[in-house]
């Protein structure tokens, strides 16, 4: 954010993510472009989650440099939902949730008592599993509706509405109707339009619950484009059931897994090593569909 | 396909049916039963009504709602002499007063059910909805002593206040200098008896506001009321039109209550703070112990304009509003 970080964006991935995983060869390009609104990622520490009684997720610690795409992945039930829910303190509003732990971004916990969290939830935004646009509102108005939200004043409302529909890969099917209702719109587009909403607020960080398990082949390759295009100026936890997926947008996997127990993350690395050299035994099935 | 030649020919469109088995036929005879019982009973009513005071509607013609006197005379034998029955200022009356309790009624309703549905703690919500639903069961007579002893001199209190300060406007003048027993106080009973329809049908509504959509505002960064206004409220606009609706009904027939608050008095009266007015029913209520067999069938047909009175203020309300809501989008 500062001019200070700025500075430091060479260093930025060595210093940022364990040593081990920095050789992600395939996209280590891409990571210095445009880090100046990138912020330094987001990184969650003994992360625990219950429902109730119920332990739903265990100690989960993992760091997500600035500008990489993350995917985590594993069974149903395993917490990774719950887990990227506790990311930007939406897992609150499930009536005896509770979470112990910390998120840190930029250097602050986003559970301290005495932060913002509608400002933290304008950092880090998030796109739902089901397409979730606000079917009162016109295409025009969903897309720009985070400002009206949170208060925010913006100088250029048609730049941002442009620009927001270009990175969402939305603008070129809706330019001439931005006055139409967003439920006018199929899955996919809905679910572009809902990423285009998301950005306009300008998050260092964009969480994505399964943005594509309710959506078409070819609405879902829309969307994977868009990510991979997004990744270059933020940073990006996605939640995905496809594998294949995974693979195709991410960086880094993190695998969860549950044993009966609550969820833990079984292991983090770059997404080509998870697939072709998964340390762990579990990890190994998994991914080579042994189960699942 | 449109180059293909067309080798087939147009059938006729088959008659699509399902033979019913007789467990659903039975379901069906009562379930109709139920659905048409209440337009049957209000049918007869309405029949009752009409009967009853059909030779006055056909003695006072028009000025039976134009007029607004009710006299009646009668030589000792009790043969009536003269007689002159006009609703005017009893129609007014019922509509000014339902319209102010709706008002006032609209706001802290929606106000309440927003509170009991995104703010009040778990341990409050229960009980709150519980005391708020028995407030709806409530005897109207018992809200109408409490008002006559307790809401009337606060109210008069309040009353000389809207008039200090806004007396210049006609509605709120008052020469008489008597503020007890005033259709304002009568609204805020009838307010305070409407909250408790309002406020349960909009706390239904409210929540069913989509969860998916509320949880889109918050990830937007949106604080609670910004949520609420932004998803909640648009979502749950017509059931409060609805619950609004039932309310000023509820307003409009309201009687003991009115009865025991307002001095009833046979002239329009427009400024809602001077201690005159009336309503149809709470009229009704006034003369029906003492009435003769002729002026009896006089408020059977009172009660019957009241009856259709309540249809088409029901009715166009439920327009204004909806335009006004289409607008609002």
């Amino acid at each position: 954010m500062t001019t200070e970080n700025n500075g430091d964006q060479d260093n930025m991935e060595t210093t940022t993510t364990p040593s081990s995983l920095s050789s992600v060869a395939s996209s280590s390009k891409r990571k210095v472009i445009n880090t100046k609104a990138m912020g330094t990622g987001l990184e969650a520490r003994g992360v625990h989650a219950w429902f109730g009684n119920h332990h739903a997720l265990a100690d989960v610690s993992l760091d997500f440099a600035a500008g990489t795409v993350t995917a985590l992945i594993g069974p149903s039930g395993c917490g990774k939902s719950t887990f990227i829910r506790t990311l930007n303190r939406m897992h609150e509003f499930i009536p005896t949730a509770a979470m112990a732990g910390q998120v840190i971004l930029d250097g602050k916990d986003i559970y301290d008592p005495s932060i913002d969290v509608t400002k933290i939830r304008l950092q880090i935004g998030m796109v739902f599993q089901k397409p979730n646009p606000f079917p009162s509102m016109t295409i025009g108005e969903n897309v720009l509706s985070g400002l009206k939200l949170a208060q925010l004043k913006t100088e250029n409302k048609d730049d941002l509405l442009e620009e927001c529909l270009v990175k969402a890969g939305l603008w070129n099917e809706v330019k001439d109707r931005l006055n139409a209702h967003g439920g006018s719109l199929s899955g996919g587009q809905q679910q572009r339009l809902c990423i285009a909403r998301s950005l306009a607020v300008r998050p260092q960080v964009l969480l994505m619950d399964e943005p594509c398990s309710a959506l078409d082949p070819g609405s879902t390759l829309r969307i994977e484009e868009t990510i991979e295009e997004l990744s270059s100026s933020m940073t990006i936890v996605i939640v995905t059931h496809n594998m294949q997926q995974a693979a195709r947008v991410s960086d880094y996997t993190a695998f969860f897994l549950s044993d009966g127990g609550p969820g833990q993350m079984i292991e983090m690395a770059p997404t080509n090593e998870i697939f072709a050299r998964p340390r762990d035994k579990r990890t190994e099935n998994y991914v080579t569909g042994r189960f699942g | 396909m449109s180059t293909t030649e067309t080798t087939y020919l147009i059938p006729e469109k088959r008659v699509v049916t399902t033979k019913p088995r007789f467990s659903d036929k039975v379901f069906r005879g009562v379930v109709t039963g139920g659905g048409l019982s209440s337009l049957v009973i209000l049918g007869l009513i309405f029949g009752f009504l009409l009967y009853q005071g059909f030779d006055i509607f056909k003695s006072q013609g028009i000025g039976f709602i134009t007029n607004s006197d009710w006299d009646i005379t009668y030589d000792e034998s009790g043969y009536v002499l003269s007689n002159q029955f006009g609703l005017a200022s009893m129609l007014i009356g019922t509509i000014l007063c339902a319209f102010i309790a709706v008002l006032i009624a609209v706001p802290i309703s929606v106000a309440s059910a927003l509170y009991l549905s995104f703010y009040a703690p778990e341990w409050l919500k229960k009980p709150m909805v519980a005391i708020i639903d028995l407030m709806a069961a409530f005897p109207s007579l018992l809200f109408g002593i409490w008002a006559y002893f307790i809401l009337m001199p606060s109210g008069a209190y309040w009353a000389k206040l809207l008039n200090n300060y806004l007396g210049f406007l006609p509605f709120f003048k008052n020469e008489l200098r008597i503020f007890s027993n005033s259709p304002f106080v009568v609204s805020l009973i009838l307010a305070i008896m409407i909250i408790p329809i309002i406020t349960s049908i909009s706390r239904e509504v409210f929540a069913q506001a989509p969860l998916d959509r509320i949880q889109a505002a918050y990830a937007l960064g949106a604080t609670r009321w910004a949520m609420i206004r932004a998803v909640v409220i648009p979502h749950g606009r017509n059931g409060v039109i609805g619950g609004a609706m039932l309310g000023l009904g509820r307003a409009m027939g309201e009687t003991v209550a009115v009865y025991t608050v307002l001095n009833i008095v046979f002239t329009i009266n427009w400024q809602i703070l001077v201690g005159a007015g009336g309503n149809v029913a709470s009229m009704i209520l006034l003369k029906f112990g003492e009435a003769s067999a002729y002026e009896t069938k006089a408020l059977m047909a009172a009660g019957l304009v009241l009856f259709v009175l309540t249809l088409i203020v029901n009715f166009f309300s439920d327009l204004l509003v909806r335009s006004f809501g289409a607008k609002g989008k």
